[in-house]
């Protein structure tokens, strides 16, 4: 197990990788990738567990599309992709789309038509039911995705099946492509619908690691209750300069911005 | 099967190229049956599937009754998941078991399939290194007393949008078995139309083969050409009959296979005829018309393509009987509308003939 210092170390590594693969076009997901890079860190170096020929047990299914970016800086931690490959994000020709389709090494379903990922992971809990597996599938959503019917059908399935193997990680960034997630159609209070749909919930700092890794942690213990984790993310996280952007959707920036940012996370 | 680059257009040349394929075409002719019928057959073909596999996992989205799961659901109730009136979760689920090694077959009604969850059947099912996945929609067409509601009369032009999709309108029940056992060794997703209640039987089962991507060729004459799919195959058959009533020899050509189509059979059949007459128990629009014109369009074989099923309106409510009669689609209209166009006998090396009885 790796302390929390060893985390920190790895998340710093994914938003210098994050920045990276947005320098080379001068735009990308760059906030949802700052913003979730503690937590891909805790998922892939401790949380998720592996074989002993190091396979991963248990799942990730990436739902938000557009936050490909934080699945990718993982994946080139853990050498998947070579940095080169992964600076191509976005460019004509490269096979790091900003928003992949299932197939693509380490992607499992085809996430950015959004709202359809937390289905997919029912599949696969099932899935795992069915074959006897106690392999454990997390899901990861963005707060928009909450707005999305399928995602609540989705939900009252994972509750109705009684799925504790199931992990809803729900990317609460408050911000979507038109604003303000408040402003736009607001999803509050989340907890309180999840619980009504059969959920076991916690809100947690997803930018505290060890707070994020006593959550995570918690949604371990044998259930027969789905868990939801609202993880409250800050866009940016970890580089001042991206973080002090109004708006961080999608970044767009000069050179300089980026030299800026990669020397914030150092 | 030949190609047709070495073609110059004419006619005697066209049928000469393509003799062999239909040669090829009525070796394979499919033995008929008449007049039998059978209850429910998918529910016995999906049991049948699941005894003898057990990777297979049956959803459905509330109407489990009202697609014949009950037999496989009270057999195999740990392989069959119910998710309520959720058509866009079930396919997404489906998608999940499908990638984690699967094979999931998800029934509704077509229109549900379709309509309702489009883009979780495109990506959930045909993104990715998905094996085997099927989605079976019943009420095809007009075969339900309901309006547009109900009636899936665009689902095959929908699914055959989707890139990977096999799309299948299977004609009667030993077709429908042979498509669901042909749909399950598929290495991708599937959409197939499905029959039920008391379902004809018009191919005999002894020895009946089903290619995903084969037509059949069910009756062999000179006088002109009629394709059919589905249902429409049965309904061109009434048509045929009711032709040879009066003295006319028509071939049905039968595309069980919207896509991959059949382009081979169809192109040796056009070949020999000016007109093809298309009947289908869906719009004219992007199913079987569609998908036969692009065939002998993208040819250049100058052929035209009439086509017959539900046109581009809401289709009326009512028994499939009444519904078939309204939109001129029983044998008997059908057989009408060609005469009044072909005038009778045709083919394209002899011109059209008139022979028209009374």
């Amino acid at each position: 197990m790796k302390s929390d210092a060893e985390i920190v170390d790895i998340a710093r590594s994914l938003r210098r990788r994050c920045i990276m693969m947005c320098r080379g076009r001068g735009q990308g997901y760059v906030g949802q990738g700052l913003a979730l890079a503690d937590l891909m860190a805790i998922l892939y170096f401790d949380e998720m567990r592996r074989d002993g020929g190091a396979e991963l047990i248990d799942r990730l299914v990436l739902s938000t599309g557009h936050s490909a970016i934080a699945l990718y800086s993982v994946l080139g931690e853990l050498g998947e992709y070579t940095d080169d490959e992964l600076a191509t994000y976005g460019m004509d020709r490269s096979r790091i789309e900003e928003s992949p389709l299932a197939g693509l090494p380490g992607f499992l379903v085809t996430g950015g038509s959004l709202g359809q990922g937390l289905s997919q992971a029912v599949g696969f809990a099932i899935g795992d039911r069915i074959r006897g597996s106690e392999a454990r599938t997390f899901c990861l959503i963005s707060d928009g995705e909450l707005q999305e019917g399928q995602t609540w059908e989705a939900i009252m399935s994972g509750g109705h099946f009684r799925l504790g193997s199931l992990v809803l990680l729900v990317d609460n960034n408050r911000m979507q492509a038109d604003g303000d997630t408040v402003e736009i159609m607001n999803v509050e209070p989340i907890e309180a619908k999840l619980e009504a749909f059969g959920w076991s919930t916690l809100r947690v700092d997803a930018n505290d690691v060890p707070a994020l890794r006593a959550a995570l942690a918690t949604t371990r213990a044998v259930s027969n209750r789905p868990y939801a984790l609202v993880c409250d993310t800050v866009p940016g996280k970890g580089a001042a300069t991206i973080e002090g952007f109004q708006r961080t959707h999608y970044v767009r920036a000069g050179d300089e911005v980026w030299a800026n940012a990669l020397a914030d996370v150092q | 099967m030949s190609s047709l680059s070495c073609m110059t257009g004419g006619g005697a040349e066209r049928s000469g190229v393509r003799q062999t394929d239909i040669d090829a075409l009525v070796a394979r002719m499919p033995t008929m049956t008449t007049g039998i019928t059978r209850q429910a057959p998918f529910g016995e073909s999906l049991l049948a599937l699941g005894r003898a596999r057990d990777d297979v996992v049956v959803l459905s989205a509330d109407l489990s009754k009202y697609t014949d799961l009950t037999p496989f659901r009270a057999e195999f109730p740990e392989r069959f998941v119910q998710v309520g009136m959720a058509e866009q979760n079930m396919f997404g689920i489906a998608g999940g078991l499908a990638k984690s090694g699967f094979l999931p077959i998800a029934v509704t009604y077509g229109v549900f399939a379709t309509r309702r969850a489009f883009d979780q059947v495109a990506m959930a099912l045909a993104t990715g290194k998905t094996g085997p996945a099927i989605v079976v929609a019943f009420l095809p067409g007009i075969t339900t007393p309901f309006r547009a509601t109900h009636q899936a009369t665009e689902d095959l032009a929908l699914m055959r949008e989707i890139p990977r999709m096999v799309v299948l309108d299977p004609a009667d029940s030993t077709e429908q078995d042979a498509a669901l056992a042909a749909a399950a060794r598929h290495d991708g997703p599937v959409y197939m139309r499905g029959l039920r209640g008391l379902v004809e039987q018009i191919f005999d089962p002894t020895d009946f083969e089903f290619r995903i991507g084969q037509a059949n060729l069910l009756r062999h004459g000179p006088d002109g050409l009629i394709v059919g799919t589905g249902l429409g195959t049965s309904w061109a058959l009434d048509a045929q009959n009711e032709l040879a009533r009066q003295g006319m020899s028509y071939s049905v050509l039968h595309v069980p296979t919207l896509k991959p189509i059949d382009s081979g059979a169809i192109l040796a059949m056009a070949s020999r005829h000016r007109t093809i007459f298309t009947v289908e128990n869906h719009s004219t629009i992007g199913g079987l018309a569609s998908a036969v014109s692009e065939v002998v369009t993208s040819e250049g074989l100058g052929v035209r393509v009439v086509p017959m099923g539900v046109p581009d309106a809401w289709a009326p409510a009512g028994s499939i009987d009444f519904v078939r009669s309204e939109l001129d689609l029983t044998g008997v209209a059908i057989a009408g509308r060609i005469m009044n166009i072909a005038g009778g006998v045709e083919s394209i090396s002899g011109g059209i003939k008139n022979v028209v009885s009374s």
